[in-house]
């Protein structure tokens, strides 16, 4: 569907003996939990992109000082990578049918991103502990929010995972199609992938700055 | 289709799609409290709109006593003066408006004008309101905390917002960030819902472009939306972190009593730039609805199709684009770049062109059209002429050289008021009017709907008109109370006390409103089926109001725009959007 030539129909001419012929509708041909994700994706990007216009702004100013990162994000990235690997992992294995593989797979990335949330803690702890409080530099405080936001969406992705696992244990013991579970599987590795990008891209911005 | 989910392949254009599994409520809790019924959580938004919005009404009445009546009424001092005024901005722009809009009307419409059972995810969409319900009692109860509510004026600055000496600063501010970081939540969850239903859920034949202007409003100012509240959540986070935390995003360094604070180097500028990338979206947040419902009530009581619809959906895409593009004329008086004042005075000028045609087509809509002066339509036309006043209002404000002399006056809260306040008040009681009879199967009554449109109407002007001039003379905004002022002569004072009094009987009138409201949901004359003829599918529901699922076994089938009113050569002087061509008579 374009959606120009959607916008310039006319309508008030248009022949109603078309609803029988061809398909006289415009619905994505993607299911509707896809698109709702694609459109929360949207909501997201504009949030930590603000973020990150506000960060460069407030870099610009002439005291600003910059804040060493804690060497913990370094294996963080790398924990959060294999998370999405495993994510991959049990959404390849719904193409394949094979369900004790979706589930692993989606144990071991739940479990990855447990980790993940805990190692950004830590982060945290070893920034309060060298002095480096969220009041005492307008960096430390960027560093605390942009940690803080990534890992409340995190934590909100764990929601839908929970739900996920749920439901995968549940046709296990019914014997049930992997069909079934195949959408929620795919939301959450696309949602995880995404996450892993923003993340990245967080993380070079702490990096170069 | 199993348990919701649909395969990529079982995806077949919109024609075959099977009938939706809809939710079954099972118990009175399920059916009538935690509901997933858009028509159920639709009411549920627009009481608790409305409610909000009698607390914001009183909140005026006092802030106006106070202005007409200085030094009179002994319980309203400074502090509890800024506290009625960012109060009552903050909970008519968000809690009332954009609330009732898209959680009320849009809950209600979509589903029922596209033809679809329900929303998408209905679940997602009862959290949605009970979020919304839980912000607006978390911003409620920041009238019992010790200090009570904020009092830093409605946009929030810092660091006035978050220093000593402005009312609120310990529980009330806190209360207000976390029920706006809460609402914006609350909001993305409908949000979703509204954009991935027009999206998605559209009956047979329902093409965009054959959609109500209803539905196109609320779908682009819910894309709006989506894309804005994200600054205004980003910058309550942020100024959350500034209070609590002690953080400088926002917050300069200060000398506090003689002292240095212990900010250092925030931006206040930077909070303004956030703020208002989401604030002037807001306006059409609330406007493009607004807009669309006009658009639909006039045309159905003009009896006339709806002048250049393909005008007035790209109308409101570009209002909704152009919108990201103005925020900056809201700070004309922050010390900007001239250069900077110029772009954004060019582009707050480009969005009047959108907005403009839209007035001409309503004007041309009526030309020549069967009008009748129903309530609605009488609604609808006091619309058309307060948001052009307003609009106009605007034109001189978007210039810097008009702005900046009388950006602290009354004038712009004369104009801010006639052009998102009045006008869009107008459309929700021409909305509430006119869907009244759908939602509860009988009709306000006349009578008193007469009164309440009048007394409104030529109230609201009495009020507004006045205040401009008010503005010319100099008369500042957010002042407690002007004093013994020698640039300000008497009229000024005179015309405050009598704007006081229009305010309250004006108040009163809406009184009126809500007693007719729940009188007629009692006693009300029967409506029937599509009281109005009107050709849009919320009104060819098999029953009134429709039941669960909107529609009787089968959906219906589009088979033509929204606007088939007085067509030659068929008897009826309307068509059903779901009328087959062979059974026109």
């Amino acid at each position: 569907m374009s959606i120009f030539n959607e916008l310039t129909k006319k309508p008030w001419l248009a022949d109603p003996s078309q609803i029988d012929g061809a398909p006289a509708n415009q619905a994505l041909f993607l299911p509707s939990g896809k698109v709702g994700l694609r459109v929360f994706l949207v909501v997201v990007t504009v949030v930590f992109l603000l973020t990150t216009i506000a960060y460069g702004d407030r870099m610009l100013f002439a005291n600003w000082k910059s804040t060493p990162e804690p060497w913990v994000l370094w294996l963080n990235t790398f924990v959060l990578i294999a998370s999405s690997v495993a994510m991959q992992w049990a959404r390849n294995n719904t193409k394949r049918g094979n369900l004790t593989g979706v589930r692993d797979g989606l144990i071991f990335g739940g479990v990855l991103t447990i980790s993940f949330l805990v190692g950004q803690l830590y982060g945290w702890q070893l920034m309060v502990e060298s002095g480096y409080y969220a009041h005492t530099n307008t960096a430390n405080a960027f560093f605390y929010l942009i940690t803080a936001l990534h890992g409340a969406h995190m934590i909100g992705g764990l929601i839908a995972w929970g739900r996920s696992l749920l439901k995968v244990r549940k046709i296990l013991r019914s014997n049930g199609s992997v069909s079934d579970v195949k959408l929620s599987v795919e939301l959450c590795t696309t949602y995880w992938h995404y996450l892993l990008m923003i993340w990245l891209i967080l993380f070079m911005l702490l990096l170069i700055s | 289709m199993s348990n919701g989910v649909i395969e990529d392949s079982q995806v077949i254009p919109a024609a075959e799609v099977e009938e939706v599994e809809l939710y079954h409520a099972k118990s009175f809790i399920t059916k009538w409290v935690f509901c997933q019924d858009a028509k159920v959580i639709a009411i549920q938004y627009s009481v608790t709109a409305i409610a909000i919005g009698l607390v914001g009404l009183v909140l005026s009445w006092l802030m106006r006593l106070q202005l007409g009546f200085p030094d009179v009424f002994s319980f309203i001092d400074a502090e509890s003066y800024y506290q009625y005024v960012t109060m009552h901005g903050m909970i008519m722009v968000v809690y009332l408006l954009t609330a009732l809009f898209l959680g009320g009307f849009g809950n209600y419409l979509i589903p029922l004008m596209v033809g679809a059972r329900d929303m998408v995810f209905p679940y997602m969409n009862m959290l949605s309101y009970w979020i919304y319900l839980l912000a607006t009692l978390i911003l409620a109860a920041s009238f019992f905390v010790p200090g009570g509510p904020t009092g830093a004026g409605w946009t929030l600055y810092p660091p006035q917002s978050i220093s000593e000496g402005t009312p609120g600063i310990n529980g009330g501010i806190i209360l207000m960030l976390v029920s706006l970081a809460f609402f914006i939540i609350g909001f993305t969850m409908g949000g979703l819902n509204y954009v991935v239903t027009v999206l998605q859920a559209r009956t047979r034949g329902m093409t965009l472009m054959r959609m109500p202007l209803t539905v196109w409003g609320i779908f682009v100012a819910t894309i709006l939306a989506l894309l804005a509240f994200p600054a205004l959540f980003v910058a309550a986070i942020m100024t959350l972190f500034d209070k609590l935390l002690g953080t400088s995003f926002f917050m300069p360094e200060m000398l506090v009593q003689g002292e240095l604070g212990p900010h250092e180097n925030g931006s206040p500028l930077l909070f303004q730039h956030l703020f208002w990338f989401f604030g002037h979206p807001e306006v059409y947040i609330v406007a493009l609805p607004a807009f669309g419902v006009v658009s639909d009530i006039i045309s159905t009581h003009a009896r006339k199709n709806i002048f250049g619809y393909r005008m007035m959906v790209w109308a409101i895409v570009a209002i909704g684009g152009l919108s990201f593009i103005v925020w900056a004329h809201h700070m004309y008086v922050s010390g900007m770049n001239p250069y900077f004042g110029f772009f954004f005075a060019t582009t707050t000028l480009i969005i009047a062109v959108p907005t403009a045609l839209k007035l001409y087509n309503w004007v041309l809509t009526l030309y020549k059209g069967n009008i009748h002066l129903t309530i609605p339509m009488l609604f609808c036309v006091a619309f058309i002429l307060t948001f052009l006043n307003g609009g106009i209002t605007g034109l001189f404000l978007g210039n810097v050289v008009v702005d900046i002399p009388l950006s602290d006056t009354m004038f712009v809260v004369a104009h801010f008021h006639m052009v998102m306040g009045i006008a869009p008040v107008l459309v929700i009681f021409a909305a509430i009017y006119h869907w009244f009879p759908l939602m509860s199967g009988r009709f306000l009554n006349e009578f008193w709907g007469q009164v309440h449109f009048w007394v409104t109407f030529l109230g609201t002007y009495l009020i507004y008109f006045p205040m401009h001039y008010l503005g010319f003379v100099g008369v500042p905004r957010r002042y407690f109370e002007i004093g013994e002022t020698s640039f300000i002569p008497e009229s000024a004072v005179v015309l405050n006390e009598f704007i006081t009094i229009m305010v309250l009987i004006v108040g009163v009138a809406q009184i009126i409103f809500i007693i007719n409201i729940i009188m007629s949901i009692f006693n009300g004359k029967l409506a029937g089926k599509n009281p109005w003829n009107s050709t849009t599918l919320e009104w060819q529901a098999e029953t009134t109001p429709p039941g669960h699922g909107n529609f009787g076994k089968e959906l219906p089938i589009c088979y033509r725009w929204a606007y088939e009113y007085s067509p030659p050569g068929v008897k009826a002087d309307f068509v059903p959007q779901n009328l087959a061509p062979d059974k026109i008579k």
